[in-house]
């Protein structure tokens, strides 16, 4: 259909580019959160009183456990990708898998959290605090979900028999938007649950 | 030429066009068929954002609201602006002429990324889809959508605001493949330092996109959830503040004016060597000039907000930003000027409009410090001296260089040649009926004539018709250039291959150049400025 | 791009183990009233983790210049927006 041979044929340019385009990408969701970050900073510094009262309104300890949900998740996207650049297609499949699941514990986490907020009338629209929670926690929430269906896709091609110790490229990339993902949860924690 | 490779075939055979089938284009993943699309579809755009700009022209004849309310007129502007900015200006030169050619440019195939590209289409397609559904309850807020109105109005902002935030996720994907691209697929031999100068312009350009959009993503997306969730960043009465807002409105929509203009500055910095049998001036400068405005425009946003009531600081160091900002733009005029000076300059429709870029660029920019300055911002914001400022920069500017860009390469884009008289009869047209148009705004505005209104002073109305019959003519001129283009398209003799004796790659390609581009990929040794040698 | 892939698991693991104390202290410094500096300490251990992610998870350590830019250049940008925004809303 279209001649996009020659380039894309060299396997080391084709996944130096993958490698430049997914870290442009990441740099989009770095201004993305960013600026919800500066929205954050805005309203603490104009109302830290709120902040330091409504902040002890989170569970610390769910969001500890998240944090270090989120990390093993990451540390078996690290031994996913270990094991494809090793050939080992299955093991790869499993690593992900235990990622995915660990993904759906964090969002578990995040659903009793806010359900128990709403429990006790607390909504987005109750003060700036909940606002910047909500819409911080809940963005990040959709790329854990969106990440979710990435590794999900991966793991299909992998069961096709995409991949080996040669080609691994989507594996890769997506475990690079995984670990981007957990990153942003590492600042969202202590902003939100730890500084008073 | 030396060692480059010998050009392609002259055969006027139907190239990339060939295939046919509503399914090859829909589907396609050859970036000069999607560029193609981003073309036609922009370009509909450009006319439909006219018809309401001529409806305000009409309102205007009067000083009162004659023919129609007042909040028919706000719908008006605000659709006029929201559709030329986001529908047109933004991606008709990048994903429309940047996409055809970036590849062709560089000695490459296609981008780094052809199903993100495609994607990228889509997107875009899915965007103004929703965008055009929001027009059963149309904007009024104007296409800045300032809250608080924006957050109460009773528009169908929430739908808007989806619909942006698709149109801004397209332009991050095509700035994203683009600087990728460019990064790793140049073929041998072409060094950044040999690069066309329109690539160095969509480099900094992409990088703008892919930097300032995701803001203004999250931008809509809280205006959308201040409307639906009721969460208050924008809102005084639960402790927020309507000048954030406005802060991440312009972190992005200020640098979009250099994503405007960018490529139109690549487009002249091409066709003014071309048509000068000259080498470009300071080819370096223009390079390094380009990235240097695309960072610089991200250091002048608050220029937008002097009178929101930001801080004496913030005012302060914004307008000084601004200040500098311009120098860059200034290197690129002393350069294109430079190259000019003792040239053997033809006067062909592609370097009428790249002249034309050039004048009404600088009278546009000049007027910029009078705005950038605090003392006189005061009196001028929200005047038509605004709206002349930046319809002399985007329409005289960028408008002009992708007409330009349109007319040097539409031989290459469709194999045929386009009517040179009556060309040069449309620039005519649009060249007095743009000036007149706008020219007028600049006094009207400095004498007090507030934007965004559809009932003016009665002092101002002797201007305000002699605008409305300028937009007319330059109306007149518009349509003239369209029908020469359908009738180049159906009718126009064959084109060579290098119909303006040019040296960048794109002209080794045949027209219309093949899917792939070129039969083998060439080997570069030189820069592409070589004009004025027996060579060329 | 080879790395000798046992290597990979043990630096992996070694990283998650730092990981796993940097979060243990920073929850327990919380608990602690430091004033102004607890969000000092909070913020300076999630840059040492972020840094850990970035470095050894996402392989930034061995990386090209070029790479290290696109990662470096966006959290420029993140404090222009983020200083611009309060040269403003700090100071009026």
């Amino acid at each position: 259909m279209s001649g996009h041979s020659g380039e894309h044929a060299d396997p080391a340019v084709a996944f130096e580019s993958a490698k430049l385009g997914v870290w442009t990408f990441l740099a989009t969701e770095v201004l993305l959160f960013g600026a919800l970050f500066t929205a954050y900073t805005v309203f603490r510094m104009k109302y830290p009183e709120l902040f330091r009262a409504e902040h002890a309104k989170l569970d610390r300890v769910l969001g500890a456990v998240n944090t270090v949900v989120l990390i093993t998740s990451s540390l078996m996207v690290v031994f996913g990708v270990d094991a494809i650049k090793r050939g080992k297609a299955r093991l790869f499949e499993a690593c992900f898998g235990a990622t995915i699941l660990l993904a759906a514990v964090f969002l578990c986490i995040k659903y009793l959290e806010y359900t128990a907020k709403f429990h006790h009338g607390i909504y987005p629209r109750t003060n700036l605090f909940f606002s910047i929670y909500f819409m911080l926690t809940g963005l990040h929430g959709i790329h854990v979900l969106l990440g979710m269906g990435l590794l999900s896709y991966v793991i299909i091609l992998s069961r096709r028999g995409r991949f080996s110790a040669s080609y691994y490229t989507p594996a890769e990339m997506s475990g690079l938007y995984w670990h981007f993902v957990d990153l942003v949860w590492i600042y969202l924690f202590p902003l939100l649950y730890l500084i008073g | 030429m030396e060692g480059v490779g010998r050009m392609e075939a002259e055969g006027n055979g139907r190239g990339y066009l060939a295939e046919r089938g509503w399914r090859s284009w829909a589907f396609t993943l050859d970036h000069k068929r999607i560029g193609a699309m981003y073309l036609w579809t922009t370009i509909f755009f450009f006319l439909a954002g006219g018809l309401f700009a001529m409806l305000l022209r009409l309102e205007l004849l009067s000083p009162q609201a004659r023919y129609f309310s007042n909040h028919a007129y706000n719908v008006f502007f605000t659709l006029h602006g929201a559709m030329m900015i986001f529908l047109f200006i933004i991606p008709a030169i990048p994903s429309g002429l940047g996409n055809f050619f970036i590849p062709l440019h560089i000695g490459a195939r296609d981008v780094a990324f052809p199903r993100l590209n495609l994607a990228s289409y889509w997107v875009f397609a899915a965007g103004f889809l929703v965008i055009i559904g929001s027009l059963v309850a149309p904007m009024d807020t104007g296409w800045t959508f300032y809250t608080p109105y924006s957050a109460k109005s009773a528009a169908a902002v929430t739908t808007l605001s989806l619909g942006i935030f698709l149109i801004g996720m397209s332009s991050i994907l095509t700035g994203l493949n683009f600087i990728v691209t460019i990064h790793k697929l140049r073929a041998p031999g072409m060094t950044w330092h040999r690069l066309p100068l329109f690539i160095w312009g969509m480099y900094s350009t992409s990088i703008i996109q892919v930097i300032a959009t995701p803001v203004v993503g999250v931008t809509f997306l809280l205006l959308a959830a201040e409307r639906i969730l009721g969460v208050g960043f924008f809102d005084p009465a639960k402790g927020g503040d309507p000048v954030l807002f406005q802060h991440f409105f312009w972190f992005y929509s200020h640098p979009v004016v250099y994503v405007m203009i960018l490529p139109a500055m690549g487009i002249v910095s091409e066709v003014i060597p071309v048509f000068s049998r000259k080498p470009i001036f300071g080819y370096k400068a223009i390079a390094y000039s380009s990235v240097a405005i695309a960072l610089g425009g991200f250091l002048v946003w608050g220029h937008h907000m002097f009178t929101s009531g930001m801080s004496p600081l913030a005012n302060t160091i914004f307008s000084l930003m601004t200040f500098f900002v311009a120098v860059p733009t200034a290197v690129k005029v002393f350069n294109w000027t430079a190259t000019l000076y003792r040239g053997s300059i033809t006067f062909e429709a592609p370097m009428l409009y790249a002249l034309t870029f050039i004048f009404l660029f600088i009278v546009g920019g000049l007027t910029g410090p009078f705005l950038g300055a605090l003392a006189t911002n005061v009196q001028l914001h929200d005047t038509y001296f605004v709206v002349a400022h930046f319809h002399y920069t985007m329409m005289g500017g960028t408008v002009m260089g992708f007409f330009a860009g349109l007319h040097y390469w539409f031989p290459k884009m469709t194999g045929k040649m386009l009517n040179e008289k009556v060309a040069r009869a449309a620039w005519a047209l649009i060249f007095v009926g743009f000036n007149v148009t706008f020219f007028t705004m600049f006094i009207v505005g400095v004498r007090g004539m507030p934007r965004r209104y559809a009932e003016y002073l009665p002092k101002f109305q002797v201007e305000n018709v002699i605008s409305t019959i300028g937009s007319a003519v330059l109306a007149a001129g518009i349509l003239v250039m369209c029908w020469n283009f359908l009738h180049g398209l159906r009718k126009g003799a064959p084109a060579p291959a290098n119909p303006w004796r040019a040296l960048s790659l794109e002209w080794r390609a045949a027209s219309p150049p093949e899917t792939e581009n070129f039969h083998e990929i060439p080997h570069v040794t030189d820069w592409p400025y070589g004009y004025g040698t027996p060579k060329a | 791009m080879a790395h000798g892939t046992g290597n990979s698991r043990r630096t992996g693991i070694a990283v998650f183990v730092a990981l796993l104390l940097l979060t243990a202290v920073t929850v327990l410094v919380s608990y602690v009233d430091l004033g102004l500096w607890n969000a000092v300490v909070a913020l300076l251990i999630a840059s040492v983790k972020a840094s850990l992610v970035a470095l050894f998870f996402m392989h930034l350590k061995g990386e090209s210049r070029l790479v290290w830019g696109f990662a470096l250049v966006p959290v420029l940008f993140l404090a222009l927006i983020l200083l611009g925004t309060l040269s403003d809303t700090l100071l009026r």
